[in-house]
């Protein structure tokens, strides 16, 4: 079979060798930690504990509040120091636990499941705060709980990785692998689905080969290659690669049957199920030129990017910007005091000669943006009515439909900054809807 | 360490720049533009100089004056220039050639706020008011001063069966471009000063294999760069491959011309020759780098398609019925001005749409 993959898109140079040799290394956790409340899309958790509580490793410090949302674990043992409003990676302010460790790591004691039923996989996924570690950071057990007359057949896992310099989920696929395997197994069961797929992009030869072993003996599970190209990893891109459905526009992959996670996530519901591990700790690359020795971290959540970037050999002279995940999606961070959170899947660092510094120019209409745009949008649209605040118009022109990759603006020539304005148009047309529903 | 910079994603970008699209364009156009000064001789040469400089010229003063965005460096208005030469009789006079540069990109292209802004091709809009103003310079061409060709690129011994025609007919023939050579002919029959039959035989030694293969590898009188359409279809080739423009709009112009032409394009119904409709006049390179300028023409590509055949219709008409035997010009200012009609008209669906579901 030849290699699959989506209409359009783009060829970011893959920049993962900086990293991608480099073994996981446990990462000692640091004096201090900080646990935002809200890290995953949905409704912030509600803090349970307070200042001079003792906790435990994997102790419930915030619990979810309603159905979207996901508990909170503490990833050392030691004390409550406080909560506080602090600065997290979009630039506003979270209310987060800060806890200061006290290195004698003693764990809780999370139960096991020891009768694998569907309900109960769910349940214990919404539990052990489990949420799309990609970086959506969609609460899983949402999307494990599709409506009955919406029946999933397939789970796909996203092995693609296709953010470049990122290697974190391609080190736990080559070196875990079968965490990954049975992760898929637990959340087929989960939903009844009876197809497995786990899709790597052809860049990781090595991971595809390892796969394709350990899945040799599943007959229900089929292990893909999928074109190196980007957002081959994209959820709705995923499901036309590999199964040539489209999900309607507006829609969800279970509209057509289809459920995706990410190859993390995958291997967090094993550590969870198998091991009784909550998630508390997640693999994060350090990577870019301008940091002096990328690592692959295991990492307790709640340690501060300083902490990291130090325990990476720490900046170099020139490093001008630091994203917190991918270059491609990822926040533009200045506070280095923000702490590493579920959905953090890696820090780059770019040196002052990689940082794009002049201003964005008129766009020349070369429709490079439509070429290469995976939803068919038209993107020089969003920054000539954004330019003009005409931000509502974008409705028109299906900017609610864009999936914010960036394709658009990597590839024009004018460095036009759709993606800012299309975030900023979502808003304003989110935020007239829903006056509208008021009515 | 630095100050840390702070953006919305994404963070990386391609190499790909305006002044890259702009110099490898004007590389690729290089080819045609040396076979003109080859084929012309030193007044293509000035005639190119003058219109680049005066083009950058005109770019530079309306920068100063209007305090606009400096972009003389990324080459655009060094392409306007040499686009505009290219479409100029060698011998066009030097202040007849500035001033076309002057209103190319001041009028065509600064005075709407320049690069992005113009709803028209500049060049052709330099052209045009050249063709309004001077006509005469403008239409008067020179034979190729190589190879002892006739203007219309036909053999002397094909000339020579001509007999029996009056000779004002043959030097219309051979004096004309071989556009101008048609259409006349084609007025001649009708108010009969030739035969319908005497015309057969014109035709017959314009469609002549010699002469159409003079047409393509660029040895007939015409403008400096529209004389070989080999040169314009290779460079045309590498920019398609190179992917700065798509195949849509030159592929379908062409070919739209060449089937009308064929249909339309003689006396009565039928008697055109699809070859000859296509090498002749500038087609090729308005196809390949005047209908494809970015800013002028449609976004989308069924936009694309549309603007297309509309331009190809529109240069039969012309060429046909029209005061002007040549129509690209004229052809491709007129789909510009409905580029914004055709973008909205043809806004994509998006990925997964499906009919009567709204968000
Ligand atoms: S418009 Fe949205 S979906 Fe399309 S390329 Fe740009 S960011 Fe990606
Ligand atoms: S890629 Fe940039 S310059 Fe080209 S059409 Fe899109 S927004 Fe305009």
């Amino acid at each position: 079979m030849g290699l699959l993959t989506f209409k359009k898109g783009v060829h970011p140079p893959d920049m993962k060798l900086l990293s991608k040799d480099k073994k996981i290394e446990r990462l000692t956790p640091p004096k201090i930690l900080y646990f935002p409340v809200a890290q995953h899309i949905g409704a912030p958790a509600k803090t349970i504990v307070k200042k001079g509580d003792p906790v435990k490793v994997g102790q419930l410090i915030a619990e979810a509040v309603g159905f979207v949302s996901a508990n909170i674990f503490s990833s050392v043992s030691g004390t409550v120091k406080g909560i506080e409003d602090r600065l997290n990676f979009l630039g506003t302010k979270t209310s987060m636990i800060v806890i200061e460790n006290d290195e004698k790591y003693e764990k809780t004691e999370f139960t096991l499941l020891t009768d694998l039923q569907s309900a109960n996989i769910v349940n214990k996924v919404k539990e052990g705060g489990i949420v799309g570690l990609g970086g959506a950071t969609f609460p899983t057990h949402v999307k494990l709980s599709p409506p009955k007359d919406k029946p999933i057949d397939t789970v796909i896992i996203n092995g693609a990785e296709c953010e470049p310099y990122l290697t974190s989920d391609y080190r736990l696929m080559l070196e875990q692998p079968q965490k990954v395997v049975e992760g898929l197994k637990i959340l087929m069961k989960a939903l009844g689905a009876t197809k497995g797929y786990i899709g790597i992009e052809s860049n990781k030869p090595d991971v595809l080969k390892k796969m394709h072993e350990l899945c040799e003996k599943e007959s229900e599970i089929e292990t893909v290659a999928l074109k190196t190209k980007y957002p081959q990893g994209g959820e709705k891109q995923l499901i036309y690669a590999i199964l040539k459905r489209k999900v309607p526009a507006g829609g969800l992959p279970m509209a057509v049957g289809v459920v995706v996670q990410n190859s993390g996530t995958a291997a967090a519901i094993y550590d969870l199920l198998k091991e009784g591990k909550p998630l508390y700790e997640r693999i994060i690359t350090i990577t870019g030129n301008g940091v002096n020795e990328p690592k692959n971290f295991l990492v307790p959540l709640g340690t501060p990017i300083n902490y990291l970037i130090e325990k990476a050999g720490g900046l170099k002279e020139n490093a001008a910007k630091i994203i917190m995940g991918g270059p491609m999606m990822g926040f533009a961070i200045t506070d280095l005091t923000i702490p590493a959170q579920k959905g953090t899947s890696g820090i780059v660092v770019f040196t002052d000669k990689e940082v794009y510094g002049e201003d964005y120019d008129v766009c020349i209409r070369c429709n490079k943006c439509i070429d290469v745009c995976p939803m068919d949008l038209a993107p020089y649209q969003y920054a000539l009515l954004g330019e003009n605040e005409r931000y509502l118009e974008a409705k028109d022109w299906n900017v609610l439909d864009c999936i914010e990759c960036g394709s658009c603006v990597y590839i024009c020539p004018s460095k036009r900054p759709m993606v800012q304005f299309i975030k900023l148009e979502k808003a304003a047309i989110t935020a007239e809807m829903k006056k509208e529903k008021k009515k | 360490m630095n100050k840390l910079k702070i953006s919305t994603s994404p963070h990386i970008y391609s190499k790909f720049n305006v002044s890259k699209i702009m110099w490898v364009v004007i590389g690729v156009l290089l080819l045609p533009t040396l076979w003109g000064i080859y084929v012309f001789g030193v007044p293509a040469l000035i005639t190119i100089l003058v219109s680049v400089i005066g083009s950058v010229f005109t770019e530079w003063l309306f920068t100063k004056m209007f305090k606009m965005k400096v972009r003389l460096y990324d080459g655009s208005a060094v392409l306007t220039g040499l686009l505009l030469a290219l479409t100029l009789p060698p011998s066009t006079p030097i202040l007849v050639t500035f001033s076309g540069a002057f209103f190319a990109i001041g009028f065509g292209k600064m005075i709407f706020g320049g690069l992005g802004y113009n709803p028209f091709n500049p060049a052709l809009i330099g052209r045009a008011f050249l063709l309004a103003s001077w006509p005469v310079y403008i239409t008067t061409w020179s034979a190729p001063i190589r190879k002892g060709l006739n203007m219309v690129g036909i053999p002397q011994h094909l000339i020579d069966t001509l007999s029996g025609i009056p000779q004002n007919v043959v030097d219309t023939v051979t004096l004309a471009t071989p556009l101008n050579a048609l259409g006349q002919s084609i007025d001649f029959v009708s108010n009969g000063t030739i035969t319908p039959d005497q015309l057969n035989s014109i035709q017959h030694v314009l469609y002549s294999k010699s002469a159409l293969s003079n047409l393509f590898f660029g040895y007939t009188g015409g403008s400096i760069g529209e004389v070989s359409a080999l040169l314009l279809l290779i460079g045309g080739l590498l920019l398609i491959w190179k992917k700065i423009i798509t195949w849509h709009i030159p592929v379908i112009y062409i070919l739209t011309v060449g089937i009308l032409g064929w249909m339309f394009g003689g006396k009565g119904i039928f008697q055109g020759n699809i070859l000859f409709q296509m090498l002749a006049g500038g087609l090729f390179l308005g196809a390949f780098f005047m209908a494809t300028d970015y800013v002028t023409s449609p976004m989308f590509t069924k936009g694309k398609i549309i603007f297309a055949i509309g331009a190809g219709i529109l240069v039969i008409v012309i060429r046909r019925w029209g005061g002007y035997p040549e129509g690209v010009c004229y052809s491709i200012i007129i789909m510009n001005a409905f580029v914004p009609m055709i973008d909205r008209f043809t806004k994509p669906k998006p990925f997964g749409y499906v009919k009567g579901v709204t968000k």
